[in-house]
């Protein structure tokens, strides 16, 4: 058994910068052998950055990681793999069709004269379920099993090849409960055999049943290192949402009272679908900034999407002023004047190949029909306009826009909406991922868009932020709204007691 | 992919001056000198390449013939160019045409229908096979290479049990006028060939239309978000690939006065395919050039005529024009590109 004193892993001062942004700026962290060590914090914190800067995924930039004392610099995956990091996605990185004997020992059949020898690999491979007590057929195609199982092969996989740490990048999002006690169970037995393990997710209880430690990171940066035990589930939720740093007290709350009725309500009545959101009812008129609050997973996006008609809700009704809208495909919220900044700008937001300049018409462009396409001095304009006023850097604005950095996708995303002037806008994550100046920017811009009697919802992970401008909050929790904060009630203080309850 | 390209184009384009305009130039630039470099091959090759002579006021000569041949592929190469530009592929194309032909041929040989009611119902064939592409495609989330494979198929019996497994030949002025008649000089198929495309391009390009075409193969996802009806565009676009086959069908009908269900068309799907990504389009969708494939079509015809004229055995002439292809292909590809650009740098340390 290694020496406890002694951490198994350890990366000191790493950092890792993308074009505009600062995935990680000088991290520690340090993992012990025999110990389940949770890696934590939302989206955009850097948990996925430093897990790729140990496996190799990515080079850092600076600072220094050791294994077993040894200083490493794997060039991808494999390598780290040979030098006993492995890592288990949350998508099984395995070959479905192939049977479980042969993934197991992908790349590692013993061979005979040149030729694989299935008999010793199938002992091979019956050996390497053994340790983790999984008694399966193991000609059987790994899909014909279930997630949970091939979560499991994948794991057997990692462990046999001589893993002195093992990476479990949110292996339980897709399990039962039941199936998450087996790779529990699993995990214990590695962890008595002197393994250190990383263990990445968002289920908060799921870390206090299994971890020893906790590493919480925030916006690239280190929060801190804590042992499970002495860490109330409050604290570590203020550390994942940055209560600690300096508390907004002065927070705009516009002088509302009296304020002259701009329409635009939006009353969203008992809208929910199945297993995605229980049904959520939520009132906001133009002018006002409703914040959008809980951990991830709560629902944020998911009532974003069913506002926005991106998900077909299976319950309840939105209207805008007492007029029900049909929300059965974007384009219907759309023409309704709704607009959705998405959280997944890569997937959902941006055409890579096409320009500043195209992207940004494309929403307007929508609404209009195909029959009526903007003149192109207009959209020239527009696509100037808002190049000036969000400050996007783009050489010209006919750059295809995969070539931009993170925030200027982001931004260019939020002047296709601006441009196509709605009546409701729903921003998820409209911060996320983007550099401090750009930041202001963007929430500056969410403060004028609501004074010109727009209303917004605005969904966040930065209590920071939501605290800053919104009017009202709305907190989700597991799935549900669990309360709405108004006025001097919105403090980070109980934004966070909220989501902990 | 995203973040390789974000590091490695962008010093590129960050040195290049003023705006969009290198990169359109930088576009044509790989056909249109390719175009160029083979009819100046042609013509090197044999010196009566370049000569237009006038005959019974029809013009004549190896210039002419290219065009004049190139006419129904290139109806179907833009229509593949559009397909294309939505992250798709159409490879019934040529099923295609030998249904309108039989349709067309059918009707003319059993019916005394007006020829306007005829190539309305040739159209119309190619307007259902499209609908049913699209469909598999957009609404069955059919792959497009196995969606359109079945009607490449299917679509030769379904031409053969038209014309009950003959060859139907017929006679008709008006379109054997179609076929090899001429206009003021110019071959009528050559004309019908240029009002389709630039109508095509007219449709796409002077509505938004193309921006949609582009916005769904780029990201169908986003599209949809952004309000585009990204199926009915995914629909639409086959559609039009099947209108474009059915009038190519009728061309090339017309020009033999019959339909060849087992022949018309055989084999068209690559050589559209080959113009489109000739012209600068990639498979992955995302953009299309509707001039550029009808130049990438001009150049693949215009080898074909050249290795004739050389006099080469006829078994180099797949051979020959594969390694043309090939040629342009590596200009245009960006790695390729990169390591030359790499290359005059040195050579031209400014």
């Amino acid at each position: 058994m290694a020496d406890m004193a002694q951490p198994v892993l350890s990366a000191r001062g790493v950092g890792k910068f993308f074009p505009g942004v600062k995935a990680l700026q000088d991290v520690d962290f340090a993992l012990m052998a025999g110990e389940i060590h949770a890696l934590l914090g939302e989206n955009g914190a850097g948990k996925s950055t430093l897990i790729k800067v140990i496996t190799g995924v990515h080079a850092r930039d600076a600072g220094s990681v050791q294994l077993d004392g040894v200083e490493i610099h794997p060039g991808h995956p494999g390598e780290a793999q040979h030098l006993g990091i492995s890592t288990v996605f949350q998508e099984v990185n395995l070959v479905p069709t192939l049977s479980v004997a042969e993934n197991l020992m992908l790349e590692r059949q013993t061979r005979k004269f040149g030729l694989i020898s299935w008999k010793k690999t199938e002992a091979d491979a019956r050996e390497a379920l053994k340790i983790l007590g999984l008694d399966i057929d193991i000609n059987r195609a790994l899909g014909s099993y279930s997630v949970a199982i091939q979560q499991l092969v994948a794991i057997a996989r990692a462990v046999a090849l001589d893993a002195r740490v093992l990476i479990l990048d949110e292996p339980t999002a897709s399990l039962d409960a039941d199936e998450i006690k087996t790779l529990f169970r699993t995990m214990r037995a590695l962890k008595d055999k002197g393994l250190g393990i990383i263990f990445v997710t968002h289920f908060l209880d799921q870390v206090y049943e299994i971890t020893d430690r906790i590493t919480v990171l925030r916006n690239g940066r280190l929060v801190g290192t804590f042992e499970t035990a002495n860490l109330p589930q409050i604290d570590l939720i203020n550390h994942m949402l940055g209560r600690e740093l300096a508390e907004i007290s002065a927070h705009r709350h516009h002088a509302r009272d009296g304020v002259v009725d701009r329409g635009n309500h939006i009353r969203i009545k008992n809208l929910g679908k199945k297993r995605v959101l229980n049904p959520v009812t939520l009132n906001l008129s133009g002018g006002e900034i409703v914040g959008l609050a809980g951990l991830l997973g709560s629902g944020r996006t998911e009532l974003a999407e069913l506002v926005f008609g991106a998900q077909r809700a299976d319950s309840g009704l939105v209207f805008l002023d007492d007029k029900p809208v049909m929300l059965r495909s974007p384009r219907q919220a759309i023409r309704a004047g709704f607009g959705l900044c998405p959280e997944d700008r890569k997937q959902d937001g941006i055409v890579p190949e096409l320009g500043v300049r195209e992207n940004i018409a494309l929403a307007l462009q929508g609404r209009r029909g195909w029959l009526r396409p903007i003149p192109r001095a207009e959209q020239d304009k527009f696509a100037d306009d808002m190049i000036a006023a969000l400050g996007i850097a783009t050489p010209d604005r006919e750059k295809p826009v995969g070539q931009l950095s993170g925030g200027n996708q982001q931004k260019v995303i939020l002047a296709r909406w601006l441009v196509s002037k709605p009546v409701f806008l729903i921003l998820d994550e409209p911060t996320r991922g983007i550099d401090v100046g750009a930041h202001a920017d963007i929430i500056k811009l969410i403060r004028d868009l609501c004074d010109e009697g727009l209303a917004l919802l605005v969904a966040s992970s930065e209590l920071e932020e939501i605290v800053a401008f919104a009017d009202r909050v709305a907190v989700l929790r597991d799935r549900e709204l669990a309360t709405e904060l108004s006025g001097a009630d919105i403090t980070q203080n109980n934004i966070i007691e909220a989501i902990a309850r | 992919m995203t973040t390789l390209q974000d590091t490695k184009k962008s010093p590129q384009n960050g040195g290049r001056k003023g705006p969009a305009g290198g990169l359109l130039s930088r576009q044509w630039l790989g056909p249109v000198i390719a175009l160029v470099l083979v009819i100046v091959a042609n013509g090197l090759i044999s010196p009566s390449f370049f000569n237009i002579k006038v005959v019974d006021g029809h013009l004549y000569g190896s210039l002419v013939d290219i065009i004049h041949r190139g006419a129904s592929t290139a109806l179907v190469a833009v229509g593949m160019a559009i397909v294309i530009g939505t992250r798709g592929i159409d490879l019934s194309v040529g099923s295609v045409i030998a249904i309108s032909g039989a349709v067309m041929a059918v009707l003319i040989r059993d019916t005394s229908l007006s020829p306007f009611i005829v190539i309305l119902a040739a159209l119309g064939a190619g307007l259902l096979c499209g609908l049913w592409n699209g469909i598999l495609v957009a609404y069955l989330d059919i792959q497009p290479i196995i969606a359109t494979l079945i009607l490449m198929v299917a679509g030769r019996g379904i031409a053969q049990m038209i014309t009950d497994g003959q060859i139907v030949t017929f006679h008709g002025a008006f379109f054997e006028a179609i076929g090899s008649g001429y206009l003021l000089g110019i071959p009528w198929r050559v004309i019908i060939a240029a009002i389709v495309i630039a109508g095509l391009w007219a449709i796409m390009r002077k509505t938004a239309l193309g921006l949609f075409v582009e916005a769904v193969g780029g990201n169908a996802r986003a599209s949809r978000l952004a309000g585009i009806d990204a199926r009915g565009i995914k629909v639409l676009a086959y559609v039009i690939s099947g209108l474009c086959s059915a009038v190519a069908g009728i061309i090339i009908a017309a020009d033999i006065r019959g339909a060849d269900a087992n022949n018309a068309g055989l084999w068209l799907e690559l050589d559209a395919i080959l113009a489109v990504v000739v012209g600068g389009a990639s498979l992955m969708g995302g953009r299309f050039y509707l001039a550029l494939t009808v130049v990438g079509v001009l150049i693949i015809q215009a080898l074909g005529t050249g290795i004739l004229l050389s006099g080469l055995p006829s078994q180099y002439t797949l051979i020959v024009k594969a390694a043309v292809v090939m040629v342009v292909l590596l200009v245009q590809a960006p790695r390729a590109r990169q390591m030359m650009g790499r290359f005059w740098r040195r050579r031209d340390p400014q």
